[in-house]
């Protein structure tokens, strides 16, 4: 497929009054995850995040740690994944977030070339913080990939302005202090952080961790412009329920933020 | 290149040692460590703080550790073997040095509970301890692997009040135990100190750690002048895991014409076998995958089974200030028994490492007559009960040369 701009994708969609919803599945999990993945865009999501998997996913809770060693050890690689992502037409951009040993490894032009021949629009990569991604950001929007980078809720007003300067596509601001997982409450602190987000920039602004259920989304949604679902879309895999189990979740979620 | 003496000061903007270092962390722990940046130049700037640590290290810690001399040992080198005696201070181990620091920087920033990671459980045993010292909660992850193995040290931890999760996720060993405090410590960083055990991690942790063992080397290097008549040993060596006992015994000796030299665990070799890479919050060297998934290490000393390096080690050896060696789990078996026999000390495993590779080089890199300063991480305890069981499995071969 050929790359739709992930930045200009959401404002559309946002600015036609829907709330963004951007869920999260770890390539190379399993037989079907590129089916999950498939399923996941024709159930309403706007983009997707494909994991490429990490041997120590440092910011990851234990669904996504076990997600990623059950990738790993059935051979998932970053190219099978992005050949596995070039061969399908999702329909919406893919953004893939990994970590950023994956990328200094495969080095920073040749992977944003990669991800680019791969019709990847976007990528995330939670452990680069705004102070050290200088080089890759630079290699990134070369290629043409736009990097989503994160706002926290301990981010000073000073950090939070410049990250919101140089994030591309868009503005991840993660929900609690902590990893990513379910949660059985929302966390304070993802409205008050989106709502600090919202002040400062007019790219739009997705919660993410922490995100467990769709009347969890549609409450952040009061304020936020979209959310990343991760471990609640994963655990699905991981329990065996199938693209089938992704489809009718996500579906759930798009409900919720619809109404 | 930067000059020899300025090697081993602060690291340059955002953390740097060269090429090495920096802080690679989700943003959600970037004030974290920007706090404890500012704690800990505060603290190190003040006369009061570094009195009352002193005074800890003094009469609580044992401090200050002598060198000794092993003249038997010398001998049959054919060098002057000095020892700087780690392995006297109370835990066992050099790990004190830092903890003792790190707990009482986390009492000025108010922490109230401590996290640490461990391999062998030398680290969470001294984090454990500091933490009864300092009536503060402690909790220490060790991979389920290591749990296993150390069943001695996780009821140690415990004695001393401390909980000590096993880690499931990953390869179950040390790196998965650093990922899992991390993990902690983004949840609890308002209340909770990471008291890393090595010089690794995002800055400012490995210039903190560095720091706070540099007394080894400082009090080495007077120490040595007099057992040397004012002189410098010629060579310097320490074991290196992620290289807090190197670092701080090398920063004695960055400024003199000593040769300098890390040993690293054949099976945890990153300077040799690994690659640039960006792991645990720092750029360094690390075992890899072509893909960049981090390897496991594997030695006979726990201690030693990391993956990585600390980013000032990558960076010494890149300038060529110190050179990283390795020793195979055989040859550090047989000088752990050699210093046993020769001068009645059991080393740790890990800085037997350091001795395998004096005993290998004596005569040959390292000249006969020449001055050789080890230190002696730490006391061999921990780990008699291990190489009993290596020695139960190959019994040595009786009088007619048979297994018995
Ligand atoms: C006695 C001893 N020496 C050395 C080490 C390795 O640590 P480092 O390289 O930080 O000195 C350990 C780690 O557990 C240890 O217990």
């Amino acid at each position: 497929m050929s790359r739709t701009e992930l930045e200009r994708s959401l404002r559309r969609q946002r600015d036609a009054g829907r709330k963004l919803l951007v869920p999260y599945v770890t390539g190379g999990l399993g037989p079907d995850w590129l089916l999950a993945a498939e399923a996941a865009a024709a159930a309403g999501a706007d983009a997707l995040e494909i994991g490429l998997p990490f041997s120590d996913p440092m910011i990851d809770g234990p669904v996504i740690q076990r997600a990623s060693v059950a990738a790993l050890a059935s051979g998932a690689t970053p190219a099978g994944i992005l050949s596995a992502v070039s061969s399908v037409d999702l329909g919406i951009p893919v953004a893939v977030m990994t970590y950023y040993n994956i990328i200094a490894r495969a080095g920073h032009k040749r992977m944003a070339n990669l991800l680019a021949e791969a019709g990847v629009a976007g990528a995330i990569v939670p452990d680069l913080p705004v102070d050290e991604a200088e080089p890759w950001l630079a290699a990134a929007a070369a290629a043409g990939i736009e990097t989503v980078l994160l706002a926290a809720p301990t981010t000073t007003d000073a950090r939070l302005k410049e990250i919101v300067t140089r994030t591309r596509g868009f503005l991840y601001a993660v929900g609690l202090m902590g990893v990513t997982g379910e949660r059985a409450e929302l966390a304070s602190t993802a409205a008050d952080l989106a709502a600090r987000c919202k002040e400062v920039t007019d790219v739009p602004v997705l919660v993410g961790v922490g995100i467990s259920t769709p009347a969890q989304a549609a409450q952040v949604c009061a304020v936020a412009d979209g959310v990343v679902v991760g471990s609640a879309v994963v655990h699905r895999l991981l329990d065996g329920e199938g693209p089938e189990g992704v489809s009718r979740l996500v579906g759930e979620f798009r409900t919720a933020l619809d109404s | 290149m930067t000059a020899a003496f300025e090697v081993m000061r602060e690291p340059a903007e955002r953390g740097r040692f060269g090429d090495y270092g920096g802080r690679f962390v989700p943003e959600s722990l970037v004030s974290a460590c920007e706090e404890l940046d500012r704690s800990f130049h505060k603290a190190w700037g003040d006369p009061h703080f570094r009195a009352r640590l002193d005074s800890l290290l003094r009469y609580y810690g044992g401090r200050p550790t002598p060198v000794w001399e092993c003249a038997r040992l010398g001998d049959q080198l054919g060098i002057r073997l000095l020892l700087k005696r780690e392995d006297l201070n109370h835990t066992g181990s050099h790990k004190l040095n830092n903890v003792i620091g790190q707990a009482l920087l986390a009492e000025q920033m108010g922490k109230t509970r401590l996290v640490a990671e461990t391999g062998a459980g030398q680290h969470g045993v001294a984090t454990a301890t500091a933490a009864a010292l300092f009536g503060m909660e402690c909790m220490v992850y060790m991979g389920a692997v290591d749990v296993e193995r150390q069943e001695l040290n996780v009821f140690r931890m415990r004695l001393l009040g401390a909980e000590v999760t096993a880690v499931e996720s990953g390869s179950r060993t040390l790196k998965d135990a650093i990922n899992e405090a991390l993990r902690d410590w983004v949840a609890t960083a308002a209340t909770t100190h990471y008291c890393i055990g090595s010089v690794m991690g995002p800055h400012p942790y490995p210039f903190i750690v560095r720091e706070l063992q540099r007394i080894v080397g400082e009090e080495a290097r007077s120490q040595c002048r007099e057992v040397l008549a004012g002189g410098d040993p010629d060579v310097v060596v320490c074991c290196v895991g992620g290289g807090s006992n190197a670092a701080g015994t090398f920063a004695g000796f960055v400024d003199t014409g000593a040769r300098l030299v890390g040993v690293e665990a054949a099976g945890g070799a990153a300077m040799h076998n690994g690659v640039p890479g960006v792991v645990h919050g720092m750029r360094s060297m690390f075992l890899q995958d072509e893909d960049g998934q981090i390897l496991e290490a594997e030695s006979i000393s726990a201690g030693l089974d990391y993956p990585g390096i600390g980013p000032e080690h990558a960076h010494l050896g890149k300038i060529g200030r110190a050179e990283y060696v390795d020793a195979s789990d055989d040859e550090v078996l047989a000088a752990f028994r050699l210093l046993a026999e020769t001068e009645g000390i059991i080393p740790a495993l890990e800085p037997a490492h350091a001795l395998a590779w004096v005993v290998r080089e004596a005569g040959r890199s390292i000249p006969k007559g020449s001055a050789v300063l080890l230190t002696l991480s730490g006391r061999g305890d921990k780990d008699v009960a291990l190489v009993m069981s290596r020695s139960a499995r190959q019994p040595e071969l009786d009088s007619e040369g048979r297994r018995p």
